[in-house]
């Protein structure tokens, strides 16, 4: 309050009548004061009165004790105090309900009022009173003002309308509002057009599913007229909700397409802006060969160049979203570089968004000017631009492969210049460019060495190590180099301590004679020194990689990187599609979708781009993993023969003698778990490199592992080759019984710490038989179908894959049994959806039952099946393995297992020989207990371990075994019990097939 | 849509404050403040996002704007909205200033409740605003019914800019084409950038509900008309433009009187234009501008404690022509200890304060040139920042259009009323001015 009485304090009461005088109140008994004006009987001092609340209300002081006394003067003829009134009113009726019902007869009166703009205002305010009592009463005042035969109250009551639904959603659909304001899309006045859409828009975005904008081309056409004719803030309404539609064909968005783009031409930038969603949103549906499509792309391009010379506030704006339309669709702007140069004037978010967009655009053809200029900001003044002018140097070099040797120079004249920060930044991207051109600019390293001093923060610094221990066997004093930061280990950040663990394994593996004493430094730093779980797994896995297997831990930690990719910085391409969806909004502005930033229910709705007419073109997917195909050229996993120097050299000195090894924390076999399982789902899933940070801590480490920085896109092959290595497992789909405690030869604590894996969470699966072909092609009028059984969760399924080597389309698939064994039958038909074309392969789980006719087979496990397809019926026959029909609740008691063994007769024991198993009795008990075939005891007796297992089959059968494995001795011996003897043979073949694999 | 809409002098104090949504507290006023005006760093973003609530400022000499939304508002129009907000208010009351906003807030709440809506901005076309809302308070009382839709008519209507019945004795209009040229150029001379950005300023006092259309030497349109064979020659003589170059426009963007979709179709520029001054039309080229001044530098440090500098500004349009209120603008380190300076022509002086030798020239003609020379002494320092050595600027004003546009002709047609084309008379005039022209040193 005091600016408002020092700036009146000069003005006596006679000087000019200003409005700001009413700034000035007097402190003490204000209120009482302004009572009693406000209840004085001359209009005049009424209407000073109520200016002087006004004006109090605005400082935010509370005059909320008026309220009785403001709303009397609500009833006069002099609209200027009505409207200061009812001001008043919309601030303080929440807080006073009761009071303000009083106001309600007035509202009602006005809004009979003969004067429109009376009318209107009642109409307007009422909206405006979030209190349930009263919106009762404006139902009925609202129905009239819809139908007002003046436009301005039914523009008034259409937003009203929004109002209303804003307070009570309800009362508005029962009260049939929204079907009027539907009418109102009709209306003939262009403004009520616009503000029924912008209320409809607004409701329907509280309702997604609700159909409420029932846009339709009828209705299309009518917005379409209206933007023509209204306001700039109409068309923008108009517009926005045009871009919510999707067309129905191409022709349709052509037609649409060039109706919006006159408003290009529009001086209001959001018209601008908000035409160019639209029309970048339905452009997705033109086909690319259209002419007309060429045509809009170069009408695009002068209209956003416009947008930069618009006030700065919407040059931001424009900037961002023109961010988001050039990784859209960077042809629209790929001659356009000049206008994103920064102007020394530019207020530095201009000058950060134009940075970025150069990047974008930069290409061979224009990359000396845009370096030129990035050299040029590399010496303003703000630091954050400098900065990021300084990486966009780097990225240059990445992206524009002819430019990379004018970049490099450029860095290193940059370097020269000293500034602390600039040669940080400088050397953070030149390790980015010896990732993407290996072997190429390494002449550079001495001169980065020498900053090595200057070097204060973890990035830079990180950076700096990685270089040295990448380059270590051309960097004569690396060692010198990487023991000077060792110094200070425990000080440094995480990011450099991961960095100088991996950096001086990389340098011994390369010099393993002058640096045994560093390395091992480090791994003790890295292990026992240090509370940081990431660091002390990398140190084990080094550590144990080097002291089992160096040539592997060379394979490993040398691996050749892949180079990384140019756009690091790209938007998800999901995400960027709903931006574009959103041009010209503050998502748009964040780069974020709406439910980011926006509460409730709005904005929740996910919008998508409309998918382009009549093509099945899916090169433009954004889900196409890039790397996968990276995946299936990892290099096989071979142990290779010990023999080399090094080799040799590890085992003598190194392998750490096993008291050394600190006991294995339980952590650790988490860490080794969440390794392994990184690993293989790097190795399954795509590298797609999003925006996201990985929130998993054992990710980090495992994208560190293989000795890189930055996080290149695939990063997790380098670990799974690793640890194909390391066990043996190489690629190895997900799921398979892991080979883990198969572990060939390794022995080592790295075997140790895989076999724990196994034991925690390694559950293996149930036995499954390889595919095979059960109905050959040229038996079957081109049907070819192979497969399998599997057990999967207690339900038997049979997969089959029908490949269709007919020349013409197979359909209406079906399936029968005939009856068999153990009574096996569908459960459920053949799911076989869509037809399937020549040369087509479809997979199917066809899940069984075991409650079908019985019958019994030779063999016993033999399937009769029948298929049937529009061309005709075929048969054959396959074998399941009978583990198939072994239940999981097939563990018997042990003492029932005792009486039953005695009970049956010896004359159904049969005895078989299992040769060339390699298990021991427990590894053999466990992976015979996936297939369902349960330990009910075990008894060693001379060196000869006695399994005693109980099978119970799917009708009822229960079959005993007992399984003999000497130590040292591959050939096993079973004997098998049953009451049905004929299952014995089949049951001995199972457990050959489980064992075996 | 807009929640709240807030108005604080520089001290951060509220002088205006309207809240649309109930979304938006009273605390959010208090928000900007703390975060926005008082953040001890320079503002980065003109959007700022406090707890989830979005903020979009402008500022007017010492005053802020804000919007508040805590929706996915449309961020252009909130921001077009707030520059119009401006001018509607300069429209009625001059200046933006913390004096004038207090003598005037009942006027600005009311404006407020009128042209914002539950947060949609509704037509805010000052010509219509007037007729009903007036600084002496609300007009309407006593008017007629006729008035009253008519006024409602006019704020509604498809022609919101301009009423019906204005007569004017004598019909007259006033065409100003006026042109900034922007340059970056590098210190050898060569062009990095240059563009004109032109605005077309009409003033017009014409009778009734005239049509306009407006001609110019529009490249797409002469060739056209070329190829056509017919050459419309009913206009070129008419305002003097000599109608021979063509000039490539990149793109224009005009006042909402104008019909785009004609324009999108026929390329024609027609209207029926507000009363009294607006702005008709924006445009933007970058080709064959005509650069009116060339500026060389040469910039030589002398040791540690000198750098000797030299100018020369080189003027490259006709003779006949006249270039006015010429400044170059030299920046000179930090620190600088002392300046010397000579020129040829005009006055130069060293601005300690804002750290530039300004030379200043009222007058210059065409093809002609002229230098300055500066010796500046440097106080020894230890800072190892580099000196940005920011770029020499220049302003002036020159009597033609740097981008070559010429008016062709500006026809008026109003059938109702008895006056004829002929009988409006009509002014244009030339002016280009410098934008951002500058050369690295």
């Amino acid at each position: 309050m005091e600016w408002a009485s020092q700036l009146c304090e000069n003005r006596g009461l006679g000087s000019k009548m200003t409005d700001s005088k009413y700034f000035t109140t007097t402190k003490k008994g204000e209120i009482f004061e302004l009572k009693a004006e406000l209840n004085s009987d001359k209009k005049e001092k009424k209407k000073e009165a109520v200016k002087k609340v006004i004006a109090s209300m605005t400082v935010g002081k509370d005059v909320s004790a008026l309220f009785p006394d403001v709303v009397n003067c609500m009833q006069t003829d002099n609209l200027e105090l009505k409207k200061l009134v009812y001001l008043y009113l919309m601030n303080y009726a929440k807080s006073q309900p009761d009071m303000a019902i009083m106001a309600v007869n007035t509202f009602v009166k006005d809004c009979e009022d003969p004067n429109p703009l009376i009318r209107a205002l009642a109409v307007r305010t009422m909206g405006c009173i979030r209190v349930d009592k009263i919106t009762e009463y404006l139902c009925e005042p609202l129905r009239k003002c819809l139908k007002d035969e003046d436009p301005y109250v039914r523009k008034t009551a259409a937003v009203c309308v929004a109002k209303l639904h804003d307070i009570n959603a309800q009362l508005v659909e029962d009260q049939g509002f929204l079907d009027t304001l539907k009418d109102l899309i009709s209306d003939s006045n262009p403004m009520v057009v616009a503000n029924a859409v912008a209320a409809l828009s607004e409701i329907a975005e509280s309702h997604p599913n609700s159909n409420l904008l029932d846009l339709n081309p009828q209705t299309i056409n009518k917005l379409l007229t209206a933007l023509n004719e209204c306001t700039e803030w109409g068309q923008i309404f108009i517009l926005d909700c045009l871009a919510n539609y999707t067309p129905r064909d191409d022709r349709e968005s052509q037609s649409i397409c060039e109706r919006v783009t006159p408003r290009l031409s529009h001086a209001n930038s959001a018209v601008v802006l908000s035409a160019v969603k639209v029309l970048m949103k339905f452009m997705e549906m033109l086909p690319k060969d259209l002419d007309y499509y060429g045509t809009l792309l170069k009408k695009l391009a002068p209209p956003l160049v416009t947008l930069l010379s618009a006030e700065p506030e919407l040059q931001y704006v424009a900037l961002r979203n023109i961010n988001l339309i050039v990784q859209k669709r960077p042809e629209i702007l790929k001659h356009e570089m000049k206008v994103f140069f920064v102007k020394y004037n530019d207020p530095i978010y201009v000058k950060l968004e134009k940075l970025d967009i150069m990047i974008r655009l930069a290409s061979q053809a224009n990359i000396a000017q845009v370096l030129a200029e990035l050299k040029e900001y590399a010496t303003e003044v703000d630091v954050d631009f400098v900065r990021k002018a300084v990486r966009a140097i780097g990225r240059c070099a990445i992206k524009v492969e002819q430019s990379a040797e004018r970049c490099v120079s450029t860095l290193l004249d940059l370097i020269q210049t000293k500034v602390n920060y600039v040669v940080q930044e400088a050397i953070v991207v030149i390790k980015d460019i010896f990732r993407k051109y290996p072997n190429k600019y390494e002449s550079v390293i001495a001169t980065l060495c020498e900053n090595l001093d200057s070097l204060d923060e973890p990035e830079a610094r990180a950076a700096m190590i990685w270089i040295v221990g990448e380059y270590a066997e051309r960097i004569d004093n690396a060692d010198e180099l990487l023991e000077s930061f060792l110094e200070g280990f425990h000080d440094e950040s995480t990011q450099v301590q991961l960095q100088l663990l991996t950096a001086i394994v990389k340098l011994f593996l390369k010099k393993p004679t002058e640096t045994q004493e560093l390395v091992q430094q480090v791994l003790s730093l890295a292990t026992q020194d240090s509370d940081n779980p990431d660091l002390r797994d990398r140190g084990y896995i080094y550590w144990r990689l080097l002291s089992t297997d160096p040539v592997a831990a060379k394979e490993v930690v040398l691996a050749e990187k892949p180079l990384i990719s140019e756009e690091t910085d790209l938007i998800e391409p999901t995400l960027l599609e709903e931006l574009i969806c959103h041009i010209g909004t503050l998502a748009s502005v964040y780069h974020k979708p709406p439910s980011a930033f926006v509460e409730g229910s709005r904005g929740v709705q996910h919008k998508r781009l409309p998918a382009r007419a009549g093509s099945g073109e899916s090169t433009e997917s954004p889900d196409v993993g890039q790397s996968v195909s990276g995946v299936s050229d990892a290099p096989p996993a071979v142990i290779p023969s010990q023999g080399d120097l090094l080799g040799d050299l590890l085992n003598l000195d190194l392998a750490p003698p096993t008291t050394t090894v600190p006991p294995v924390p339980s952590s650790m076999q988490m860490g080794a778990m969440d390794l392994l399982g990184g690993g293989l789902d790097s190795l399954s899933g795509s590298h797609y490199r999003t925006e996201v940070p990985s929130p998993q801590p054992a990710d980090f480490s495992e994208r560190e592992l293989g000795g890189d920085l930055g996080g290149s896109p695939a990063m997790g092959v380098g670990v799974g080759v690793g640890v194909g290595v390391g066990v043996g497992l190489g690629p190895a789909p997900v799921g398979m019984p892991a080979g883990l405690g198969a572990a060939p030869a390794v022995g080592g604590g790295l075997g140790d710490l895989f076999d724990l894996g196994g034991g925690v969470g390694m559950t293996s699966g149930s036995y499954s038989p390889p595919r095979v072909v059960w109905l050959q092609a040229m038996k079957a009028k081109g049907l070819e179908i192979s497969g399998t059984f599997a057990r999967r969760g207690g339900v038997i399924q049979m997969d089959v894959s029908l490949t269709n080597k007919a020349m013409s389309v197979m359909s209406d698939f079906a399936v029968q049994f005939n009856k068999n064994s153990f009574g096996m039958a569908p459960a459920g038909p053949l799911q076989v959806l869509t037809p399937l074309g020549p040369n087509q392969t479809v997979e199917v789980s066809l899940p069984l039952s075991s409650t079908g006719p019985v019958m019994k087979m030779e063999p016993l496990n033999n399937l009769q099946v029948a298929v049937k397809n529009n061309i005709d019926v075929f048969y054959f026959s396959c074998q399941y393995p009978i583990s198939l029909l072994f239940v999981e609740d097939g563990k018997m008691d042990r003492q029932v297992f005792l009486a039953t063994w005695k009970d049956i007769p010896s004359d159904n024991e049969a005895q078989f020989q299992i040769k060339d198993c390699h298990l021991s009795s427990d590894a053999a008990s466990n992976k015979l207990q996936g297939s369902n075939i349960f330990t009910v005891a075990k008894r060693t007796v001379e060196a000869q371990d006695m399994l005693y297992q109980s099978i119970k089959l799917t009708n009822g059968i229960w079959v005993l075994a007992e399984l003999r494995i000497q130590t040292g001795n591959p050939n096993y011996t079973l004997s098998v019990k049953c009451r049905a003897p004929e299952v014995s043979q089949y049951v001995s073949q199972c457990y050959e097939l489980i064992l075996k694999n | 849509m807009i929640g709240g809409l807030f108005i604080y002098n520089h001290k951060g104090e509220v002088l205006i404050s309207r809240v649309y949504r109930d979304d938006i507290g009273r605390n959010a006023v208090d928000a900007f403040r703390v975060n926005v005006i008082h953040a001890r760093q320079q503002v980065r973003s003109p959007v700022t996002n406090i707890a989830r609530t979005s903020f979009f400022h402008v500022k007017r000499s010492n005053i802020w704007l804000a919007a508040v939304t805590k929706q996915n508002v449309n961020a252009a129009m909130v921001f077009e909205f707030l520059y119009k907000m401006c001018d509607v208010m300069a429209a009625y009351f001059g200046k933006i200033s913390e004096e004038n906003i207090k003598n005037n807030f009942v006027l600005i709440y009311e404006l407020l409740d009128e042209i914002l809506d539950f947060g949609y901005p509704q037509n805010s076309e000052t010509g219509a605003l007037k007729t009903f809302i007036t600084q002496q308070g609300i007009k309407g009382q006593h008017q007629t019914k006729e008035e009253q839709s008519q006024i409602t008519s006019q704020v509604t209507g498809q022609i919101g800019w301009r009423r019906e019945g204005i007569k004017y004795r004598r019909n007259e209009l006033f065409l100003d084409v006026l042109e900034s040229v922007n340059l970056l150029m590098s210190p050898q001379g060569q062009v990095l950038s240059a563009h004109v950005s032109g605005r077309v300023v009409m003033k017009s006092y014409l009778s009734g509900m005239p049509e306009c259309k407006f001609g110019m030497n529009d490249k797409i349109v002469i060739d056209k008309q070329g190829k056509g064979g017919a050459s419309d020659d009913a206009g070129k003589s008419e305002l003097g433009g000599s109608g021979k170059q063509s000039i490539a426009i990149d793109d224009c963007t005009f006042h909402q009187c104008v019909r785009l979709s004609k324009f999108d179709s026929e390329r024609s520029i027609s209207f029926i234009p507000p009363d009294g001054e607006y702005e008709l039309m924006r445009y933007r080229t970058t080709k064959d501008i005509i650069l009116p001044f060339r500026v060389i530098p040469l910039v030589r440090e002398v040791g540690r404690t000198k750098l000797e500098v030299k100018v020369v500004i080189k003027s490259n349009f006709k003779p006949s022509l006249l270039a006015q209120k010429i400044e170059v603008r030299i920046p000179t380190p930090l620190n600088t200890s002392g300046v010397q300076v000579i020129c040829m022509k005009g006055k130069a002086k060293y601005k300690a304060s804002e750290n530039a030798i300004v030379w200043k020239i009222k007058r210059m003609a065409g093809m002609k040139e002229s230098q300055i020379s500066a010796e500046i002494e440097l106080l020894p320092t230890n800072d190892k920042k580099k000196w940005a050595r920011p770029p020499i600027s220049m302003n002036f004003e020159v009597p033609f259009a740097p981008s070559g546009l010429k008016v062709r002709y500006l026809k008026v047609f109003e059938s109702k009323l008895n006056y004829s084309d002929h009988d409006v008379i009509k002014w244009v005039r030339y002016i280009g001015r410098s934008g951002i022209y500058e050369t690295r040193c």
